[in-house]
């Protein structure tokens, strides 16, 4: 296989780092070589986030760059709207159409971009877009959103990444007690589309 | 067993694979991790020391007690830790003695953008330089060897995309490296003139077997690929590189202090054209060229900011930048702010409110710069508010002073404010100084300081009292407030400005996000209550928003500090119902 970037793209304390844990723990066991671009300190704080994870036969650079990118997964709209150009044009794009303001337009100085998916389907015709909150909510457990989206993830991943690889990487991952409410939610975000509605 | 680690995670493994005892440190970002993940070892003591000077001896002492010792920061914490350093490198060692520091190329999280390597030149210590989590891993394990064989402290110099990358490392089973004897020697470990000239002595014999040491050791290596394009190049440029260019010939430089000549002129001589990619200041680069050697290096490559593998592509290959259009324009910022239920808040606001001269400092609190607040004037360097405040006083006089106020956290006064306040006192400076004291070290990740009470092992210890440490130094008027009484607050800053004489505020308050800080649940505006007069907007709580011209509070967001109802004029904001997810 190429080897296969993915973003994940998101607002602080959205828990993207967790997310990419869990997938570069997977493409550990799966024996490929892997490496996941972190950012902390000032910019976590509510600031945008992006962490890169790279995997295949040999990994060298940790970042992925503009038109890189087979797969961004973004956790908010704003946010998938601002890394667009780093997926490849015939890349996937996995988007929580939930909002988060970010200060100049909560301060009323910006305005928050009109109709951002229909925008990102104009560009790229791999677009899976869904409110994950919503559904990390009726799962119970609202804070369960990365790993809806993770569950999603998975579903495209299938023929690089078995499920179960991810799951066992999720029990590694994540404090036991809490893990069962996870493993709904991804179950959840993996049964929502098949690859194939990715071309839509 | 291979595992996926951080850097960091692969620096503590290193360490604790060579049989390392002691770690002291302070926190700092890049560098933070490595002694959260150290401390997991019940092994190695551990632990978080006010400042980097202070870890940098602690080190230093334990190594010349006889046991391996590591001291970690990042880069600007090497300038506190300097003076140690300095004459460390003329005592040499007992056990090996590693000093890691973390650059910050971006500045994703720094005040500046300084490159550590010339540290290693001016100390006259070697530096080691991993390009992945694994080299971190067996470069620190080596470094202690190295420190040893060469009686020198090691520095282990990391950047922000190796410190805090991932990748797969192959660890290994720990040494049993015993407690060396302890003996003492004046003329090694006694530094003052007479010693000091003899030592410096030593220090140029190594600094010879070193270089000599360099030409043929594990930390360098050659990939030939063809003879067209040869790189000098390390750590996460190599990555880069190897990424950006397939047919090049690298030198890869594990060891980029000191230089091996040999290998530089041998590797030169066989490419037809050679590079220097090196992220920050030419330092390879100007050594190659004081060889006489052809090389291109800062001609093409910039100083400031970080490298990727286009960039080399584009400076090198000659390929064209992709330039592609964004979706849409105008995208807005999201730039980091302080969380709903920020105690800074509450203290931000009544500074703005006064319109006073803020001198700042390092924190959470500097996000007080930036909108809504907009109310520092000033960030240099960890303590510097605190002396600032005072050189603003005696330049332009006690009124100057009444109208200037020096913020500064917990952490960041233990650190290096409480000289700057001797200061004030020693020389009858009247500046008040506010402590903003919310528990944590927050801005790093909520590490325990010398004010928390805790270790960074989680151990129970005795805590500062900041009021007692005031007045001790001096201070008459010393007061605690609460950030969030915004009234008496207000009323206390201002008496304090208005009085002759220096003074302490102690703002305390918990950050909201610590363990145990609960508050009563989110609010609510009530709509027909609310006059729309936006008052709570200036507070700037990202949990309040302006919902296409109505004022609404986001219960996902908000924790129901309370701060939005103090300043509402109309008591438009209760407490929300009771949500059933």
């Amino acid at each position: 296989m190429n080897n296969l970037n993915i973003m994940i793209v998101g607002v602080g304390g959205q828990g993207t780092l967790l997310a990419s844990r869990i997938l570069g723990n997977g493409a550990l066991n799966m024996g490929y070589d892997v490496k996941v671009s972190e950012v902390h300190g000032m910019a976590q704080r509510g600031g945008s986030v992006v962490t890169y994870v790279r995997l295949g036969e040999k990994v060298f650079s940790p970042i992925i760059e503009k038109g890189e990118a087979d797969i961004i997964l973004a956790f908010e709209q704003l946010e998938a709207l601002r890394w667009a150009d780093y997926l490849k044009p015939e890349g996937t794009f996995i988007i929580n159409t939930q909002k988060i303001n970010p200060m100049p337009v909560i301060m009323g100085k910006a305005k928050y971009p009109e109709s951002i998916i229909d925008k990102i389907r104009s560009r790229f015709e791999r677009v899976l877009a869904f409110d994950a909150l919503s559904v990390a909510k009726q799962t119970g457990n609202i804070k369960a959103v990365n790993v809806v989206l993770l569950g999603v993830l998975a579903k495209l991943l299938e023929s690089d990444m078995p499920k179960q690889i991810l799951i066992d990487s999720m029990k590694q991952v994540i404090p036991e007690k809490l893990q069962e409410p996870n493993f709904i939610a991804f179950e959840k975000g993996y049964s929502m589309f098949e690859p194939s509605q990715a071309k839509i | 067993m291979r595992k996926l680690m951080l850097g960091n995670e692969a620096v503590a493994r290193g360490a604790y694979e060579a049989g390392c005892r002691v770690s002291s440190a302070y926190p700092g970002t890049p560098s933070t991790e490595i002694s959260e993940y150290i401390a997991r070892y019940d092994e190695i003591f551990a632990e978080w020391a006010p400042n980097e000077k202070v870890a940098m001896e602690v080190a230093v002492g334990a190594s010349i007690a006889g046991a391996r010792a590591i001291c970690c920061m990042k880069h600007v914490g090497l300038n506190v830790a300097a003076d140690p350093l300095f004459t460390a490198s003329y005592t040499g060692v007992n056990a090996g003695l590693v000093v890691m520091v973390a650059d910050d190329p971006g500045m994703h999280s720094s005040q500046n953008e300084q490159d550590s390597r010339y540290y290693a030149r001016s100390s006259k210590v070697p530096m080691l330089e991993p390009a992945d989590s694994e080299e971190c891993r067996s470069f620190v394990r080596k470094a202690f060897e190295l420190s040893e064989k060469f009686d020198c402290p090691v520095i282990v110099r990391l950047t922000t995309r190796i410190a805090h990358s991932q990748s797969i490392v192959e660890i290994q089973e720990p040494e049993k490296a015993e407690l060396k004897e302890y003996k003492k020697d004046f003329k090694k470990y006694v530094m003052m003139p007479s010693t000091a000239r003899a030592r410096h002595v030593e220090v140029e014999k190594r600094m010879s077997a070193l270089k000599e040491y360099a030409e043929d050791c594990e930390f360098n290596k050659i990939e030939w690929n063809g003879k067209k394009i040869g790189v000098i190049t390390s750590g996460v440029d190599y990555q880069y590189t190897k990424e950006a260019i397939k047919d090049a010939s690298i030198l890869k430089l594990g060891m980029v202090y000191p230089l091996p000549e040999k290998l530089i002129r041998d590797f030169a001589a066989q490419v037809e054209q050679l590079y220097v990619i090196e992220q920050l200041e030419p330092f390879i680069e100007q050594y190659v060229k004081s060889l006489g050697i052809k090389v291109v290096g800062k001609e093409i490559f910039p100083v400031m900011g970080e490298y990727s593998s286009s960039l080399i592509r584009q400076k090198i290959l000659g390929e064209k930048s992709i330039k592609m259009e964004p979706p849409a324009a105008d995208i807005p910022v999201r730039p980091p702010v302080m969380c709903p239920g920020c105690p800074h808040r509450g203290v931000y606001h009544v500074l703005k409110k006064l319109k006073l001269v803020v001198s700042g400092d390092i924190g959470c609190y500097t996000l007080g710069a930036l909108p809504p607040t907009e109310s520092m004037d000033t960030c240099v360097c960890m303590g510097a508010s605190v002396s600032m405040a005072h050189g603003m006083n005696k330049a332009r006089g006690d009124d100057f002073a009444k109208k200037t106020v020096a913020v500064i956290g917990d952490s960041t006064f233990v650190h290096s404010g409480i000289t700057g306040l001797i200061d004030i006192v020693y020389n009858k400076g009247i500046s008040t100084v506010l402590i903003l004291d919310n528990r944590t070290t927050g801005m790093t990740g909520h590490q325990h300081n010398p004010a928390t009470g805790f270790t960074l092992k989680g151990e129970p210890t005795k805590e500062i009292d900041f009021i007692k440490l005031c007045e001790a130094i001096g201070v008459e008027r010393v007061v605690e407030a609460d950030p969030f009484d915004i009234k008496t607050f207000e009323k206390v800053l201002k008496e304090e400005l208005s009085c002759d004489e220096s003074s302490v505020i102690v703002a305390k308050r918990p950050c909201a996000l610590l363990k145990g800080v609960k508050y009563e649940g989110p609010r609510r505006i009530d709509s027909d209550k609310c006059k729309n007069c936006k008052a709570c907007m200036l507070i700037g709580c990202p949990a309040i928003i302006d919902s296409d011209g109505r004022i609404e509070i986001n219960e996902a967001l908000c924790v129901g500090c309370m701060l939005c109802t103090k300043v509402c004029n109309f008591g438009a904001i209760s407490k929300a119902g009771v949500i059933n997810e």
